[in-house]
This record gives C-alpha cells, structure tokens and sequence, in this order.
C-alpha cells in the first residue's frame, strides 16, 4: 500500500567468552558480586598500560573468516571519546579507520529457501562498557547510580552490516542466522537476554525506485530478536505516517517500547556524536601471521549456511527441515550422526519432528536424551524393513526416551511388532464380515471409508498393524466377498 | 585561526570550565598546532603512510590466561562513594 521502502542496517555487539577481558588479565564473568573482577588496568588508573588479548583476536578474525571479511594485514586501534561513569577512561578502545576484518558478506536462507545476502562493512575489535544501574530513591532521598567494573573491558566484536536490509523480517532472519553461525564457532554465547549479543538497527525508508537514503534513524537497545522485528516496523510505520503528512524525519536515537508498541525519542545528547576518534598511543598495531589466518580459516567448523546447502543438495532434506536441523551446531552433530547411519530424510522427519515433541514435554534436547543419534537409525531401520508401523514406532521412540534400550529391544519388550500377515489378514476378514455396510461402500468406491477400517484394525491390534497394509488387507478382503 | 566557538565547542567536549582568558591562550595555541599540521599538509606526501606509532612494534599480545584481581575494598578504596559494593555516582538518564 505504502510507496515507500525501507532500508535497514543493523550493528551487532558481541561479547567474546575469553577467559579473560581484552586488555588485562581479570576474568570475565557473569552474576558474580560486584566489583570483583577488577584492576588498575580496567579500573582506568592513571600509569597503566592495555595488553591486548591474543584470543580475542583469534576470536575476532575467526568471525571475519566466517563472515567472508578481508582481513586487515595491519589493523590499529583508536579511542572514543566520550564521558559515562561506565567508561572510567572516558574513551573507550575501539578500532576506527583500520578495522581488523573490512568487508565481506553474509547469505542467510528465507524459509521459503531463497538466499538473503546481507553485505558486512566491517567488523573490528573493542571493549565493552561496565554496568550502570540507577538506583532512583532506594537510598531515603538518593537520585544517584552505581557502576559495578566486571564487565567492564569485555571484549567485543562489533559487526556493521551495509544497509541491504528490506524489511524487518529479513533483519530478523538475518540476525538469528548470524547468530548461529557465531555459536557454531564457538566465539560467544550469544545471549541476548543475558546481553552477550546486542542488536542496533539503522533504519530509513525512500520512495520505491529511488536510489538516495532517507534519513535514518537508530533504534537502540533490543534485547530479543522478535522485539527488534516488532521495532522496525513500528519504526517504519512512525516514518511513513510522518512522510505522507509531508514531514521530515529526524536523525535521532529511538526506543521501541514493547509494552505499548511505542517508538520513543531519546534526546541526543548534544555534541554526543563527537567521539574525536584518534589513535591509541598505548596499544601496537595488531598485524596478524597470514600462516597463522590460514590455519584459522582451515580449522573453521562448517558452518550453518554450507550444512543448509549440503543438507538440501546432497541429502534430500527441505529448506525448512535444514533450517530446523541447524539450530544449533549439538543437533547438527545429533542429526548428522544419524543421517550416517540411515537414510538421512527419514532421520530429520524423526527428529524434527517426533522426537523433539515427545522431548520438549520433558524439557530435554536429543542430545542429552537417553537416545542417541544410533537410537535414531535403528528405529528409521526397522521401520524402512516394516517391522514396526508408523504409529508402534512412536511408541518405540517414547520407550526409548524411558529406558535407554535399543529400538529392538523396546519394540521386543513391549510386543510392538509389526504383526504377521495371516494374524493381520484374520483380524481384517473379521472387520468386514463384521461391518458388511462399510464394505459395501467401499465396493461403491468411497474409499474414505478405508479410515474407519485403519482406525478398527488399530483399536483391535494396539497401534501394532501398519496402516498402510491393513488397507491393503481391506480392499482384498471386500473384493473377495 | 579558529574561532571562539570553536574553542567553546572543544572545550565543552573534554568538560573543561574555561575564563575568557583561557579561552584566548586556547584559541591562540590550538590555532598554532593545526597551523602546523597545515604545513605538513602542503607538502608532497605521496606515498608516505600515515604515522600513527611512533616506535615500530608489533603484536603486543597477551595470552588469555587470568590473573588475580583487586580484592574488592582494594579496588573501592579511591571511590568518593560507595553503594551497594559499587562506585556510587551522580544520576544518569
């Protein structure tokens, strides 16, 4: 309805799970009492020197090797600027002109299966701010805040991606990819309750066809994925209603309020845009061994979009079993060892599908269940030889929740064979002798009436009888008498 | 020579309380400096990479083993005031 487009950017902060922070030697941390996790490096006392965590930038070129980014041979840092009591150096490192990785480009799969390619400006290296809480008037008559230092010099990455974004379902799709690929590297935990991941949006909107960027504004702070989404539209309808009303959009810092749906203005702080970048006279450039680059970008894990690919190319899978399957780099594993085994789409139907639901009633993921990926092939196996029917192997997997035992040995205990033929085929004839207006509206040819049979042959036999033979056994049956 | 404003507008940025005295001598000295960096500007620096360090080392790097922090009332010990085990601070919005 709107001739307008929206055009979004999003800047991703990571925190990097290093045992230690970017530029001493405290451990990171996460819940601990306050103020426990410091020195007079990250407490900013006046004569102390920053020595730039070695891991943090294997961490950082990792995450531009995966992302595709060409990796700085020589990258420095800078300081920002800025007074907060968060920041006790009133700058914070961070990395301006010479990022550690520059540009590379991150392709995403829409459920519907096509590719979102997402262009990454940079991503660079810096650390994090402490934590500030506000007390308001918890102290009789006290307006003040305290700053707690254990997080405080947190190493970050900091990913920019180009404005590529078109709506807030690609920025979403985007980002819980990007996620993933982040966890499957191992580089962080990713959380964005817990503030390990934070996500900004940049967003404009233009007129379709026009090749200029709106004004764009920034929408700060969200701490879920859906809340981000549910923000950039709310963004991008305040900015077309004040468009169409012949308004202009002002560059500014807004809040998205999910409680009431609301944007709100966070008044910039006058001149808080000048962060007199400069370089930091403390720290050496980082210039990275292109040995040692090489041998990260051969020990990278596959990562989730080449699993996609593999996953719907050479194994059969759909986009959406794919996109389920790679969730996590645990049920990548968990799927893969099962796929090794048996034939791989029949694998992710079962775990996808039935397994997960049975888990998720007891709060459990595959990989810590009692059935291992083995337990998985076993029962797509007896299946694919019909040894037991569809409806018996679920209640094989449900028995193999319980116990642990394998699939042969849950269907033996329990009696949930597929029955033989003649035991079949004697239950069957009875079923028609005994319903004889059923069996002549088969002969009419309603074959829907082939479910009130299936379901009777179920009832009779405990879920044990394959359907699909006993409709086979129906239809010989009617036919014959 | 930059102007006044100028010099209001930096000075505000680093939270410094300038006199209009000290405002001239900024004015006058920060005048100086970026005249200097406008001669170096004239010349002909084709090729000459910028200098950002002075002293060529590379690859200061730490390996990411932790050391013991302050204890607590150590690192609390220079606040002008302390809450709740944290350094107390004027109110921020």
């Amino acid at each position: 309805m709107s001739a307008f487009e929206p055009v979004i950017g999003v800047e991703i902060h990571v925190q990097l799970s290093t045992q230690t922070k970017m530029f001493c030697g405290c451990e990171l941390s996460f819940g601990d009492p306050p103020n426990t996790h410091t020195c007079p490096v990250c407490l900013a006392h006046p004569g102390v020197l920053p020595v730039v965590n070695e891991e943090a930038v294997r961490r950082a070129l990792m995450i531009g090797l995966a992302l595709g980014c060409e990796i700085a041979p020589r990258s420095i840092f800078h300081r920002k600027n800025y007074f907060y009591p968060d920041l006790p150096k009133a700058y914070q490192v961070s990395q301006f002109d010479i990022p550690i990785c520059g540009r590379g480009e991150f392709v995403a799969l829409r459920e519907d299966g096509s590719e979102l390619r997402v262009g990454i400006t940079r991503a660079h290296l810096e650390e994090d701010a402490a934590k500030l809480t506000h007390l308001g008037g918890r102290r009789a008559g006290a307006e003040e805040s305290v700053v707690d230092f254990n997080r405080g010099g947190t190493p970050l990455v900091e990913i920019v991606t180009e404005p590529d974004l078109r709506s807030a379902a690609d920025a979403g799709t985007f980002l819980r990819q990007l996620r993933q690929t982040l966890l499957f590297l191992g580089v962080s935990d990713c959380s964005m309750e817990e503030g390990s991941m934070r996500a900004d949006a940049n967003v404009s909107i233009r007129p379709v066809g026009s090749h200029e960027f709106g004004t764009k504004t920034e929408l700060k702070n969200m701490n879920s994925f859906r809340f981000l989404e549910r923000g950039i539209e709310a963004e991008i309808a305040r900015q077309t209603e004040i468009l169409e009303a012949g308004g202009r959009v002002s560059q500014e810092t807004v809040h998205y309020e999910p409680e009431t749906g609301h944007i709100t203005s966070l008044r910039s702080k006058e001149e808080s845009h000048d962060y007199r970048y400069f370089p930091e006279p403390d720290l050496v450039p980082v210039v990275p061994d292109p040995a040692w680059v090489d041998e990260l970008s051969a020990g990278l894990p596959e990562l989730p979009l080449a699993l996609r690919r593999r996953m719907v190319g050479d194994m059969g899978l759909s986009a959406e079993d794919a996109l389920v399957l790679t969730e996590s780099p645990e049920l990548v594993a968990y799927f893969m060892e099962a796929a090794a085994l048996a034939d791989p789409k029949a694998c992710a139907n079962w775990i996808r599908g039935e397994l997960r639901a049975q888990l998720r009633e007891a709060g459990t993921e595959p990989w810590e269940s009692k059935v291992t990926p083995a337990h998985v092939a076993g029962l797509v196996d007896l299946l694919e030889a019909g040894t037991v029917s569809v409806p018996a192997a679920k209640e094989v997997l449900a028995g193999m929740i319980e116990t642990g035992d394998q699939p042969a040995e849950v269907v033996e205990a329990r009696g949930l064979g597929a029955m033989d033929a003649s035991e079949l085929a004697a239950i069957v004839a009875d079923l028609v002798a005994a319903n004889p207006d059923q069996a002549q509206q088969l002969r009419d040819g309603k074959d829907k009436v082939l479910g009130f049979f299936v379901g009777q042959a179920m009832k009779r036999t405990g879920g044990r009888a394959d359907p699909q033979s006993v409709q086979a056994l129906v239809r010989e049956a009617v036919a014959d008498t | 020579m930059i102007d006044e404003n100028t010099v209001r507008h930096v000075a505000r940025l680093a939270r410094l309380r300038l006199g209009s005295d000290e405002e001239k001598v900024m004015q006058q000295e920060l005048s100086g400096i970026l005249e200097h960096i406008d001669a170096i500007r004239a010349m002909d620096l084709d090729g000459v990479p910028p200098t950002t360090h002075v002293i060529a080392v590379e690859n200061v790097l730490r390996p990411d083993v932790p050391r013991p922090s302050l204890p607590r009332e150590e690192a609390l010990r220079e606040a002008d005031d302390v809450v709740d085990e944290s350094f107390g601070v004027p109110r921020m919005d």
